[in-house]
């Protein structure tokens, strides 16, 4: 039995680590609450419903992608029957969003640890249009 | 006659070689392979023709130039070598070899403006691996960028050097951005788009706007009744290297 103390030491050692990430996140406060994104503009309506967008944004922009640029599709008909124009930048963005792509696309994208896609390094929001120049709106 | 075994071999060997080499030629035509056409024609084509007499009057001008890479958001690169140029303006010999030595040459500004020449058959649109450029029914030769792999055959195969490749971010080398407008990356090939984004709005090209002397002359090639057709009418004008049989849609009036 004078091994008690070394046994002992030993399991709360073993505890310390392996329960260390827990610690570390309670020192830093990390929550697994997402991020607060900037509401949408007030009396704007999404394209199509709330929920089919969190799950399938995706699918709308690269829809939008191409029907612009290969066969001039430029305006969209909503679900609520509002005709849209059809612009990442100027419509996604600016007309709702907030206007900034690190506020509304990239916190979340970086919450739920899924790689932006790089629209960003071509399509510009126009409030970073001025970072521009320094190339400072990656 | 008695079938041996020699001419039965013969005989079927042949049959298989026929059989194979007709199917083959139908594939091969059936996956278009030989001879692409454009894939619409909505009976527009869209041209420009550049009378080189007004051009000439403003020798040493770039606003169409500068209206151009402002609305497009074409970066100033001072390297030749990483230079991004979708109009700009060269030297005549240079525009047209063919007429560099005779003495008509003199006719010719010094400087004269080029850009993508929206070709007929275009060179580039048949060799793109991607499809990432295409030659639209109206006769504007388009580039989707999210599709290009930067491959550079296109810049290969246009005559007419009116392809820009991206060696590095341009976005630094933007001296006044226009947000409307998306900038390109690294690593894809660009070009002028005759202002499709202002012709869906019902606007001409910016450059032929920014001309003071009007020298720049926008429409549709196949009515005849178009502002760039009536000036075909009445004067001579040449294209570059039409030989090649691209058929370019920009005209130089001389």
């Amino acid at each position: 039995m004078n091994d008690r103390w070394l046994i002992l030491g030993g399991l709360g050692l073993f505890l310390l680590l392996v329960t260390w990430p827990l610690w570390q996140g309670l020192a830093a406060g990390t929550t697994s609450a997402g991020p607060q994104l900037p509401k949408a503009k007030a009396g704007t309506v999404c394209v199509a419903p709330v929920d089919w967008m969190r799950s399938s944004h995706m699918e709308l922009l690269m829809a939008w992608r191409d029907g612009k640029v290969r066969r001039q599709e430029r305006t969209y008909l909503g679900s609520n029957g509002t005709s849209y124009a059809v612009s990442l930048s100027a419509t996604c963005l600016n007309q709702c969003h907030g206007g900034d792509q690190e506020k509304f696309c990239s916190r979340c994208h970086a919450y739920a640890g899924v790689p932006a896609p790089d629209c960003w390094r071509c399509h510009v929001a126009p409030v970073r249009t001025a970072a521009l120049a320094a190339g400072g709106a990656q | 006659m008695k079938l041996t075994r020699k001419n039965f071999l013969r005989l079927a060997v042949g049959g298989a070689i026929a059989a194979c080499s007709g199917a083959l030629t139908r594939t091969v035509r059936g996956q278009g392979l030989v001879g692409t056409q454009p894939q619409t024609d909505d009976g527009v084509r869209f041209g420009m023709v550049i009378d080189l007499q007004k051009c000439r009057r403003e020798a040493g001008c770039s606003l169409c130039r500068q209206a151009c890479h402002q609305a497009h958001n074409v970066p100033e690169i001072p390297d030749p070598q990483h230079a991004v140029k979708w109009i700009w303006n060269e030297p005549a010999a240079k525009v047209f070899p063919a007429a560099g030595e005779s003495f008509s040459a003199r006719t010719l500004p010094e400087q004269l403006p080029i850009l993508c020449n929206h070709c007929q058959h275009p060179a580039c649109v048949r060799v793109c691996p991607t499809q990432a450029t295409w030659k639209r029914g109206d006769g504007v030769v388009m580039m989707d960028y999210h599709r290009c792999i930067g491959c550079r055959y296109c810049m290969a195969a246009c005559p007419y050097g009116s392809r820009s490749f991206n060696f590095e971010d341009p976005r630094p080398y933007l001296l006044k951005p226009n947000p409307d407008f998306p900038t390109r990356t690294i690593g894809v090939v660009e070009k002028c788009n005759f202002c499709e984004e202002r012709l869906a709005a019902g606007k001409g090209p910016a450059c032929a706007a920014a001309c003071p002397q009007g020298a720049l002359v926008f429409g549709d090639l196949s009515d005849s009744a178009s502002a760039p057709r009536q000036l075909l009418e009445g004067r001579f004008a040449i294209q570059r290297r039409p030989e090649l049989g691209c058929g370019p849609s920009i005209f130089y009036l001389v």
